[in-house]
């Protein structure tokens, strides 16, 4: 018999580095198993030792519609771009204005909305562009 | 320069991966012990664990990992109480009806169908949405078939100032769009792809057949 051509050998090695460059990419961002639209907001958390703040599009949506938040209430279409701080919430304004104990519960539940696992970034929860590049602040600080 | 090297290595890699393709199949001959060929009577593919390399629609979220509770979706922090206390996205999604993508909700259908019934203002229950009926037409080009836009969907949910003007202008031809700036979450893609259905589903925005010929009646 002979032995295994060096050219094969060379093929294999490559191939088992293809497979970890491969595995590498596609086992990075697996974490990525939220539900659809679920924003993450993490802004000022980490700093101030809270957990991020998580917000629910689907829960919310199935309540109200876009234009209550998003027209009404002043949120920005974007996530992490309406510097929202407790004090902000507390005057009653962004989820203050229903988050008040009348027409939602009130801030005293710190730990419903601050359930994110520490250092995770501001970002939409699976969205395209969170599928096509590395979210902005990936393993870092937000700017 | 050195920022194509990334590049140009991943090709030598793809290219040595299939020209060893028949090396590998050599392999397997050689040690059938090795690793054995899926069983026949293999389990159903909602319970294949994520380690099966031979897994069908490998890179594809099984339906058993979609809408997962909040202490299992990857974000959530297992160890908070609040993470407990959550709703299981689930079991709000039972009685709504169902769509290929996203969060595998139609929303547009369960809000018409009376699925759910969200508010249109934040204390009165009763204010009903300015529900505008005119769909915008936009011919693009290439063969995929011309973009319906109905204001009619988007008008329930959202207010003319959403978009109007900081996103779209409105006013005809004065807006380029682009798949390219959807994918990058700008105009449609501000929503469509976050929290509205994504580009996947071609067909539910590019629904107009051409008329005559297709080749190159771009606007």
């Amino acid at each position: 018999m002979k032995q295994v051509p060096w050219v094969t050998r060379v093929r294999r090695g490559l191939t088992a580095l293809l497979f970890a460059v491969v595995a590498i990419t596609l086992w990075t961002p697996s974490d990525s198993r939220a539900e659809y639209g679920d924003i993450v907001i993490n802004n000022y958390a980490d700093a101030a030792g809270m957990r991020p703040a998580i917000f629910p599009h689907w829960f919310h949506r199935i309540r109200f519609r876009c234009k209550v938040c998003h027209a009404d209430l002043g949120f920005q279409f974007k996530a992490g771009g309406n510097e929202i701080t407790m004090l902000k919430i507390i005057d009653g304004q962004f989820c203050g204005a229903c988050h008040n104990g009348e027409v939602a519960w009130s801030v005293e539940n710190c730990d419903l909305c601050h359930s994110g696992k520490p250092n995770t970034p501001t970002q939409v929860h699976e969205s395209t562009i969170q599928k096509l590049a590395v979210p902005v602040g990936q393993g870092g600080s937000k700017k | 320069m050195t920022r194509r090297i990334p590049t140009l290595l991943l090709t030598v890699f793809a290219a040595a991966l299939f020209g060893s393709a028949p090396a590998i199949a050599q392999d397997a001959k050689g040690k059938p012990a090795a690793t054995p060929a899926a069983p026949p009577a293999a389990a159903p593919a909602a319970a294949a664990p994520a380690t099966d390399v031979n897994r069908f629609n490998r890179l594809l979220k099984p339906a058993n990992q979609r809408n997962l509770p909040p202490s299992q979706d990857g974000i959530h922090d297992p160890a908070s109480e609040g993470t407990a206390a959550l709703m299981p996205p689930l079991s709000a999604f039972e009685t709504l009806p169902r769509s290929n993508a996203g969060n595998r909700v139609n929303w547009v259908k369960a809000l018409e169908d009376r699925a759910i019934n969200p508010r249109w203002d934040r204390v009165d229950a009763n204010a009903v949405p300015v529900v505008m009926d005119l769909n915008i037409v936009r011919e693009v080009k290439g063969s995929m078939p011309d973009v319906v836009y109905p204001h009619k969907q988007h008008t329930e949910w959202l207010d003319c100032s959403n978009c109007h003007p900081a996103i779209f202008i409105p006013q005809k031809g004065a807006n380029q769009i682009s798949m390219a700036a959807i994918l990058l979450g700008q105009k449609c893609g501000v929503c469509h792809g976050k929290v509205a259905f994504p580009v996947s589903e071609c067909r539910l925005c590019h629904s107009k057949k051409k008329d005559g010929p297709v080749a190159r009646t771009g606007q």
